[in-house]
């Protein structure tokens, strides 16, 4: 079987896993899958840009937040119908990517971090500062009644499940092609090595701008299904823990694996959420086993599978 | 040189400061021949084909390549055009495979054709004899197989010049001469710009060789003329030229 084979089968295996477990799960189970599955796209979308393209963020709550106010606020206070709201809200992601990423990418490494740091805290400052519309850090309930497609209840267990599974399967799917394409194998080239990429002919420059256009947009992508699904918008998702999240998430599952991000989600969030169950210093026990993971797998759970089993790993 | 030329540059300069790296280069390169690049250490002929293909910005004067003046554009268009260049300092994709490095720079050109790109991919492994080791880590291979990765890169692009920054610089007495072969088997092909410190794959492959010293052309003619060129003695040894 080749690579190209291997991949395809791990990819709809997921996805077909994702579907079983829905049956078989009992309900609290599902419904943490459900939120796993929309914070594995923000992951997916982190991943293009670090993982792939070699770019560290640290700012990407502000494309999160942008995908979720551009959503809350056009659904809110526009009264946009729900598909519209929801591309409206990607459109203000992809959008933001484009300018954070003309002023951005004029700096690499740390000033990149510092530069995508300092404008996604601006995003949170201009979240407040426009708080008569936003609430600001209370932020405001999308309510029940706002929450239907097509007669379909999207608070349901249900609803919430097949929503975020579709939303997931499009982007994991799709994003899983994009880095198979020569525009994605471009992208880890610069990664592996910007200048030899563009003495190779290559406009490194556009690429990484498409990159982050694509990463910001998918970012949006979780943001807006965030809101719709769990009824709630508010600044903390504008703050800087949710701009180190999807590193730490990508970092743990794998940076550069199409199936790390979900890995790396779900395995923070079950790791939080068994510890708690334990003691209060559940932050500590987190704490400890990512510094043990970092020391032992640097390359992220996945990653290692990839090193060490299995080589066709995408 | 009555050659026709590809590639010409006009009174190219470079100012690091108050240094000139180079000054006012004049130079033609003939198409369809091995020109070599030489002149001792900080001659400033990195310094040149780095404005040449466009990764060094020039303080002034022009290039024209294949009648267009490229000036002007970056280095990737620069490429783009048909222009390919590797680095004095070995650069590749280290942690991709072999295959992947080629095919990087084959699939500028042949975009998604995938089959026209693997077989462009096993042609150019082939040629240069590294074809066993596509599926090897790049960053693995020995440093001399690394030199004719980056050679191969090269060749996968189609270039119509080719610039080679010190190739054979590390390289094993057998792997030299395999390189002189590759590079006369190229001669017709494309056209090559050779910076090169041994002046055995100099005197061995080039049609024309151009001597910088100081930033300056210094000579220019066939590899006859400029062995028997007593200021290119004497800028290599430092004797006094005879009157």
């Amino acid at each position: 079987m080749t690579s190209s084979r291997k991949s395809t089968l791990l990819h709809l295996g997921v996805l077909a896993l994702l579907v079983v477990l829905f049956f078989v799960l009992p309900p609290y189970h599902a419904g943490n899958l459900s939120r796993i599955m929309v914070l594995a796209i923000y992951a997916m979308g982190y991943n293009l840009l670090f993982g792939y393209t070699g770019l560290l963020s640290l700012g990407h709550a502000m494309f999160f937040a942008a995908g979720m106010y551009g959503f809350g606020l056009t659904l809110n206070l526009g009264g946009w119908p729900v598909p519209l709201a929801f591309v409206a809200g990607v459109v203000c992601a992809g959008a933001l990517a484009l300018v954070i990423g003309l002023l951005a990418l004029r700096t690499a490494g740390v000033a990149f971090m510092i530069v995508t740091l300092m404008f996604a805290q601006t995003g949170y400052l201009v979240v407040l500062y426009f708080g008569t519309y936003t609430r600001g850090d209370e932020g405001f309930v999308i309510q029940q009644a706002q929450r239907m497609l097509g007669g379909f209840d999207l608070t349901s267990e249900t609803g919430r499940y097949v929503t975020a599974l579709i939303l997931f399967a499009i982007c994991f799917l799709g994003l899983a092609r994009l880095v198979q394409t020569p525009f994605g194998r471009t992208l880890v080239a610069i990664r592996e090595n910007e200048e030899r990429t563009r003495m190779l002919g290559y406009d490194a420059g556009s690429h990484k701008l498409r990159a982050l256009i694509i990463s910001g947009a998918v970012s949006g992508v979780a943001g807006a299904a965030y809101a719709l699904l769990f009824g709630y918008v508010g600044a903390t998702f504008a703050t800087v823990q949710y701009s180190i999240f999807p590193l730490l998430w990508v970092l743990l599952g794998g940076a550069g694996t199409t199936i790390g991000p979900l890995i790396g989600v779900f395995f923070m969030f079950y790791l939080i959420d068994t510890s708690s169950t334990y003691t209060n210093a559940y932050m500590l026990i987190a704490g400890v086993v990512l510094v043990l993971l970092t020391v032992f797998a640097p390359q992220g759970l996945a990653g290692e599978l990839r090193k060490r089993v299995f080589k066709w790993l995408p | 040189m009555a050659a026709v030329s590809i590639l010409e540059t006009r009174g190219l300069t470079k100012a690091y400061g108050g240094v000139l790296a180079n000054s006012d280069v004049n130079f033609k390169l003939a198409k369809g021949k091995v020109t070599a690049l030489i002149g001792p250490n900080g001659a400033g002929k990195s310094t040149f084909v780095g404005m040449v293909s466009g990764r060094t910005e020039a303080t002034s004067g022009q290039v024209f390549f294949e009648g267009q003046d490229i000036s002007h554009l970056p280095a990737h268009k620069r490429m783009q055009l048909g222009l390919a260049y590797t680095f004095q300092i070995t650069s590749i994709f280290p942690g991709l495979s072999v295959h992947e490095n080629v095919a990087l720079a084959a699939r500028r050109k042949l975009g998604k054709d995938s089959e026209a790109l693997e077989a462009k991919v096993q042609a150019v492994l082939t040629r240069v004899g590294i074809a066993d080791r596509a599926e090897q880590i790049a960053g693995d291979l020995s440093y001399g197989h690394q030199r004719i990765l980056e050679i191969a890169m090269g060749l996968a692009q189609d270039p119509h010049v080719f610039i080679l920054d010190e190739p054979t610089q590390g390289l094993a007495e057998s792997e030299v001469d395999d390189f002189i072969k590759l590079v006369r088997s190229l001669a017709g092909e494309t056209t090559i710009l050779l910076i090169e410190h041994n002046m055995k794959v100099v005197m061995e492959t080039a049609d024309f060789i151009t001597v910088l010293d100081q930033g300056m052309v210094l000579a220019e003619g066939t590899p006859a003329e400029i062995h028997a060129n007593a200021d290119v003695q004497a800028a290599y040894l430092g004797s006094t030229p005879h009157a």
